[in-house]
């Protein structure tokens, strides 16, 4: 088992081969040879990370950190104490992203190997996906955070590249996927301006970026109290070994935490480790050396105590020193108390994250997203990409823990960020693009629970939300494949007439009754649609449930404003997830068809529904992976907190919530509620009033209200005003009239040029006076010389001229160095 | 190692160029002009041959020159010293890539002239490819010489076949842009040439490593007293003339005109390695000759730098002429390499020499795709262009490697070099958080105009008749472009091949400016 862990690098290596034949000998091999392989490389990618899983599982969950084959270390300037090394990092966490990565990334392959059949560049794309895949899995398993950064920045070149995949359509279309590609690449660069800042005070303050050091224990506190744990199990086996029966029901409550601990006493030498973790073992050497152990005798550490602190990773840093307290950080020419460089820190990680999980102020690229194929839009822009951000901050969790300052702001990032996406969704009639606001308000949900120090409900979210995200996607998919058959089947039966209007296959408004058309894509939608709003007992609902919880507990317990607000802004939020849900089912799904081409829609093949199927079935039970205590009995069959006591061993300050009945049934109740108004408003006939305006449109006392929602609260044309135009303007300003106009054409052309000649005139007068003697005379020579050059330039000869300033220069230096000659001499 | 009188490697290197280029003169150009082209590529490709046995040869971990040769050339005695000029020539981590990123980029330049039509048109192609070859020779000098003197007069030497270059085989203002080049440069060079007398005699020679050493022995043999003291002004007279290579910003104007009006391949050079002649300058001589200026100079020079960074990134966005915008991309990544080399630390001054190299690469790179361009259809204006990358996927794919790069993609060179620049700058006794902030700003600015250009180019439909049916790139144009792309890659996976090469005379160099500024502040 210990060697399984050595197969990380395949992750990453596997996907990188898959795209290097698609680019290299996809197009020749044709048909779907190019998915095919695409999604081979993908599955195999996932099945790496299922014997990483299982790795993990059979040692106790110990973290491993392996140096990749083929590559030595990446950054290393020995004179500037820099070492920043290609390492990969297992644990609980990177395997958790790496699960949701490649399992979701394999069904999407799939689902692709049918949506792109037919598509001119369709081994482009699977290259493309893998590459994605590449960078992503990079970005989950470095154990630093600039190869997060590599793979941050990676699979934002390959949103870009995805999302300006059309970027030839006709029409002017391609022209506007490729605004939409370069709006997403320049916004999540100002995100990773921020991260980058980042980066170098995390560097110029721990003198290291890896995250933790190999042979650290991630989680300290957790291992001691599993060491413990196992001491009293120990004890309790003695006892009842001695006869004094233990009562047996006890015993199995305590059921895996006793198994766990075991573990870790029975497979006390940590040797697999110091094998697999290169540089540990002399670390770990030394040390022992220090203490004064033999060099057999094994010692399991519960904490990183024998670890000297400039050893530790930036993680275990920032514990030790807040544990001694008063640590001031110097930064070149200023200084700071160590609390706050990390509000700084997190502040500025905060703006990456804002970039990549598309929150406030940063949001605006992910909706114009969707101008990428739809499988991109459930893979990238919905399932993972996105919640880089939310990853990122769950892995820097020590770092956010101890910035109450910033925690608050996330929370309000977050949690604004919520409540706008899905304010701004219910006004949209684009499938693609309600679900895009959809993703950025369930990212809200994942970043304020970061706010409120809910790690694991964020990474739990985020989690779950990948399956049902990418379930509605790839399903509105389907509709938007089905919608397209429509089209054409009414065009090649001259149903309709042959006009070139444009036919918008995504526009929900050309949709309705899809439900008898596409049967399977229904009920799979309608199972991503109970999900999402939180409806129970479907994955959403444990998992928004327990960020609700937290706030709550947070706002109770630690008196914490913040977790009333979120409290507050979420379940708002909550109520418009499950309205524009609903809107949507009724839009798409239920009722008359409104165009002839929704009334011949097809039912996507099997190559497609599989996925969706698949997808479905994660939805419904995904939840079930975290389910909270004393639930109706699911802790019996399901465990309790089965997740978080995962996470637990990579993330520190991750922590199981109580359930809240009342917040849950509130929760819930808002949900039907949303689902019964939605219902009232567009159903039964009534999704479209007046041909096609929505009925909230036409409502007076709502019509303004929705006019804001639907025209996205003018945030894009507000950014126009404010930054692009103004910058846009500058540009042309700076370019044209300060540095050609001015600079260019009047300082050199005229004022030099004029000056030039001006002090040619004034110097060759004394000199025909005699007055100045030899050295000014060249000088003023050539000046006059160079002057008259330049004013006859365009008729010179140019080579004469070249020449001869060279022979001037001669004769410049050769009087220069009289003086030296003369001296010379005179020795 | 001590400097011998017999030559070494490093003389070899050096003088192939040289010896190409006169037995290229000895062919007719009428009836061999195969056998010029040819020979001019084998002679710089032998020439980068020799370099990379001068890099395996060369040890990392000693600081100092190596391979270096002594000879004196003009003796000159006062009456109580000696003033040699001697042919002094060495490599030490600081040149070393300087030199191979030369020889590298000099045989893909002249490759890429065989197919260029300007060389039909007009001809003379044994002269233009002469002084292609004079022209590396007198680049891998200014690199390699170790004299203050041999150094000006390869520095001048440059200016000439470059000067002609532009003017023969240049765009339709090649006069003016030629003109103005040579100009520019001369004015920043006299100023130099008088600090260069300067400093010769008030260390009694001219030999760098001993007037360095006298440096180190007496941090007040250039007396320094601020901002405005000689040995500020001395920092000033070498410093002009290098900014004005860089160009630093405000002192670019030539460069626009330079790279537009050129021919490919003079572009190529003048951005892959003539530039560098300037931030290599300030690393050899401005630094450890006058340490203490360097230290109270740096965030001035910093802010020039940041501005250039920013300004240079701004303007480039705004231009319609492809040609244009990669040369004030140039402003704003040299700004870069300046910042880092301000930053006098470890990481600043690797990150920028790595700059340097990577700055050759991908502009280097950019403007070889503007020439083939160009010779598909004859202009340089953006709008022109529109879904290249549908009519030719592989130079699409290319392009957008060397873009990347160029934008700083991790993964890729550019960013290597960036982020420690940035990480130095950051950590800077005299710069620190606000240097960096504002520098770290020309990353997003990068990508505004990269990706602009490359959309303007690349995507869209293809709606002129013009584009729909573009040759697809000649064997000759993928043998030039695959190299670039593959040290793309290689720098940027495994850059420590370049920073161990550097790495011992980089600490070298820093521990010269810190420990002379030291002193004097002790006193």
């Amino acid at each position: 088992m210990e060697t399984y862990a050595q197969l990380v690098p395949l992750v990453v290596l596997i996907p990188l081969v898959g795209m290097l034949i698609n680019v290299f000998w996809g197009a020749r091999l044709g048909g779907r040879w190019p998915g095919i392989i695409g999604s081979t490389a993908a599955i195999l990618a996932f099945i790496v990370s299922g014997l990483l899983y299982f790795y993990l599982i059979g040692n106790d969950y110990r973290a491993v950190v392996v140096n990749p084959p083929f590559l030595n270390a990446w950054i290393s300037i020995p004179s500037g104490d820099m070492f920043i090394p290609w390492q990969m990092r297992v644990d609980t966490l990177s395997v958790t992203m790496m699960l949701v990565v490649t399992g979701v990334g394999s069904l999407i392959h799939i689902y692709a190997i049918g949506y792109m059949l037919g598509d001119s560049r369709y081994a482009r794309f699977f290259a493309y996906l893998n590459l994605f895949l590449v960078f992503m899995l990079v970005l989950v398993t470095g154990n630093n955070f600039l190869m997060m950064f590599v793979g941050w920045e990676g699979v934002g070149l390959c949103s870009y590249l995805l999302i300006g995949f059309w970027f030839d359509k006709a029409r002017g279309e391609g022209w506007k996927n490729s605004n939409a590609a370069r709006k997403a690449m320049i916004v999540n660069r100002i995100g990773d301006f921020g991260l980058l800042m980042g980066i170098f005070l995390i560097f110029w303050t721990f003198g290291t970026l890896d995250y933790f050091t190999p042979g650290e224990i991630a989680n300290p506190h957790l291992a001691e109290e599993l060491a413990l744990e196992a001491e009293h199990a120990a004890e309790a086996e003695a006892a009842a070994v001695e006869g004094e029966a233990a009562p047996e029901g006890e015993q199995a409550a305590e059921g895996e935490v006793v198994a766990e601990a075991a573990v870790i006493e029975g497979e006390a030498a940590p040797e697999g480790e110091q094998a697999v973790e290169g540089e540990g073992v002399a670390e770990a050497a030394v040390i022992e050396g220090e203490e004064g152990h033999g060099g057999e005798a094994a010692v399991v550490y519960t904490n990183n105590d024998h670890i000297p602190t400039e050893m530790l990773g930036v993680f275990g840093k920032t514990e030790r020193l807040l544990e001694e307290g008063g640590h001031i950080v110097n930064f070149g020419p200023f200084s700071l108390p160590f609390e706050t460089v990390l509000v700084l820190i997190t502040l500025f990680m905060l703006v990456g994250a804002t970039g990549k999980s598309a929150q406030i102020p940063l949001f605006i690229w992910l909706p114009d997203a969707m101008a990428g194929p739809t499988p991109v839009s459930a893979l990238i822009h919905a399932a993972t990409m996105v919640t880089a951000g939310v990853y990122m901050m769950v892995r820097s969790n020590v770092f956010y823990y101890n910035a109450d300052l910033t925690s608050l702001i996330v929370t309000l990032v977050g949690a604004g960020t919520a409540l706008v996406a899905g304010f701004i969704a219910i006004g949209q009639w684009d499938i693609k693009r309600v679900l895009a606001y959809s993703t950025i308000s369930q990212l809200g949900f994942m970043v304020a629970a970061v706010g409120i120090g809910a790690y694991s409900a964020a990474m739990f979210h985020l989690v779950t939300h990948a399956f049902f995200k990418a379930l509605l996607f790839l399903s509105s998919g389907s509709v938007i494949h089905g919608m397209e058959h429509g089209h054409h089947h009414v065009h090649e039966h001259g149903h309709g007439h042959h006009d070139d209007t444009p036919f918008d296959p995504q526009d929900m408004r050309n949709m309705g009754g899809l439900r008898r058309k596409m049967p399977v894509t229904y009920r799979v939608y309608l199972i991503g649609t109970l999900a999402l709003a939180g409806i129970f007992p479907f994955a959403g609902f444990w998992s928004k449930d327990e960020i609700l919880a937290d706030s709550w507990l947070v706002g109770l317990f630690d008196n914490n404003v913040g977790g009333y607000i979120a409290l507050g802004l979420l379940l708002l939020a909550a109520f418009f997830t499950a309205f524009y849900m609903w809107r949507q089912m009724e839009m798409v799904f239920y009722g008359q068809p409104r165009t002839e081409a929704a009334e011949h829609a097809q039912e996507s093949g099997p190559v497609m529904t599989w996925p969706l199927v698949g997808l479905a079935i994660l939805s419904v039970f995904g939840g079930f992976m975290n389910t909270p205590e004393n639930v109706l009995g699911l802790d019996g069959i399901f465990g309790a907190h089965r997740f978080t006591y995962f996470l637990e061993h990579s993330v520190v300050h991750a922590h199981a919530a109580e359930f809240q009945p009342v917040i849950a049934l509130g929760a819930l109740a808002l949900a039907l509620f949303a689902f019964f108004a939605a219902r009232t408003i567009y159903g039964a006939g009534h999704a479209l009033v007046r041909g096609s305006r929505d009925p909230l449109a036409v409502r007076p006392e709502t019509s303004p209200i929705w006019r804001l929602a639907h025209a996205r609260l003018y945030w894009d044309e507000t950014y126009f005003r404010l930054f692009e135009n103004p910058f846009n303007r500058t540009a042309k300003f700076l370019a044209d009239t300060l540095d050609w106009a001015f600079w260019h054409d009047y300082f050199h052309n005229t004022v030099l040029r004029n000056g030039f000649d001006a002090l040619g005139q004034f110097l060759s007068k004394p000199v025909d006076l005699g007055l100045i003697d030899g050295i000014v005379n060249g000088i003023g020579r050539l000046a006059r010389w160079l002057a008259g050059r330049l004013r006859g330039v365009q008729t010179g000869y140019v080579r004469t001229y070249a020449v001869t300033v060279l022979l001037g220069v001669v004769l410049v230096i050769v009087i220069l160095l009289l003086p030296l000659f003369t001296q010379a001499g005179g020795g | 190692m001590e400097a011998v009188s017999t030559p070494t490697l490093t003389s070899v290197v050096l003088f192939i160029p040289l010896v190409s280029m006169f037995i290229i003169l000895l062919l007719r150009e009428d009836t061999q002009s195969e056998y010029i082209r040819w020979g001019a590529l084998i002679g710089s490709l032998l020439t980068f041959a020799a370099s990379i046995l001068l890099w395996l040869s060369y040890d990392p971990a000693q600081p100092g020159l190596q391979m270096a040769q002594r000879s004196t050339w003009i003796a000159l005695s006062a009456t109580d010293a000696t003033y040699n000029i001697s042919y002094y020539v060495g490599v030490d981590g600081l040149s070393l890539l300087l030199v191979i990123l030369t020889t590298f980029i000099m045989p893909l330049a002249i490759l890429s002239s065989f197919r260029s039509h300007v060389l039909v048109e007009r001809g003379r192609e044994k002269l233009y490819y002469a002084f292609m070859l004079l022209l590396e020779w007198a680049m891998i000098g200014v690199f390699v010489a170790q004299d203050l003197f041999l150094f000006y007069i390869f520095w001048e030497v440059t200016l000439v076949p470059m000067y002609f270059l532009i003017g023969i085989w240049g765009a339709e203002e090649r006069i003016y842009a030629a003109v103005k080049f040579f100009l520019y440069t001369m004015a920043g060079s006299i100023l130099m040439l008088l600090a260069i007398l300067f400093v010769g005699t008030q260390a009694q020679s001219f030999a760098l490593p001993d007037i360095i050493a006298k440096v180190q022995a007496n941090p007040d043999l250039f007396p320094f007293g601020g901002l405005f003291s000689t040995q500020s002004f001395l920092f000033l007279g070498f410093l002009i003339a290098f900014a004005i290579k860089v160009p630093v910003w405000p002192l670019h104007s030539w460069l626009p005109d330079a790279h537009v009006q050129a021919p490919t391949a003079g572009s190529v050079i003048l951005a892959g390695v003539l530039l560098k002649m300037g931030t290599y300058g300030i690393v050899r001589f401005c630094l450890p000759l006058f340490p203490q200026a360097s230290i109270e100079w740096a965030p001035i020079v910093s802010v020039l730098a940041i501005i250039g960074i920013i300004y240079g990134a701004w303007v480039s966005y705004a231009q319609t002429d492809v040609k244009k915008l990669v040369a004030y991309s140039s402003v704003s990544h040299l700004g870069f390499v300046v910042l880092g080399i301000f930053a006098l630390n470890s990481q600043g001054i690797q990150g920028g020499i790595l700059q340097m190299v990577n700055h050759g690469i991908s502009t280097g790179g950019l403007f070889l795709l503007v020439g083939m361009l160009y010779e598909r259809r004859h202009t340089k204006a953006m709008s022109a262009y529109g879904g290249i990358w549908k009519v030719m996927p592989v130079f699409g794919g290319i392009s957008l490697v060397i873009a990347l790069s160029s934008m700083g993609l991790p993964g890729l060179n550019g960013f290597v070099g960036e982020f420690t620049i940035l990480l130095g700058t950051f950590g800077s006794p005299y710069l620190g958080f606000f240097f960096a902030l504002f520098a770290t700003l020309g990353v997003i600015l990068a990508a505004v105009y990269i990706l602009y250009m490359f959309q303007k180019v690349f995507m869209g439909e293809v709606d002129k008749e013009e584009n729909k049916n573009l040759p697809a790139l000649h064997w000759q144009e993928l043998a030039v472009l695959i190299p670039i792309v593959i040290v793309i890659f290689w720098i940027g996976l495994q850059p420590g091949t370049f920073f161990g090469a550097m790495d011992a005379s980089v600490n070298q160099l820093v521990t010269q400016v810190t420990s002379a500024a030291s002193n004097v502040v002790m006193r």
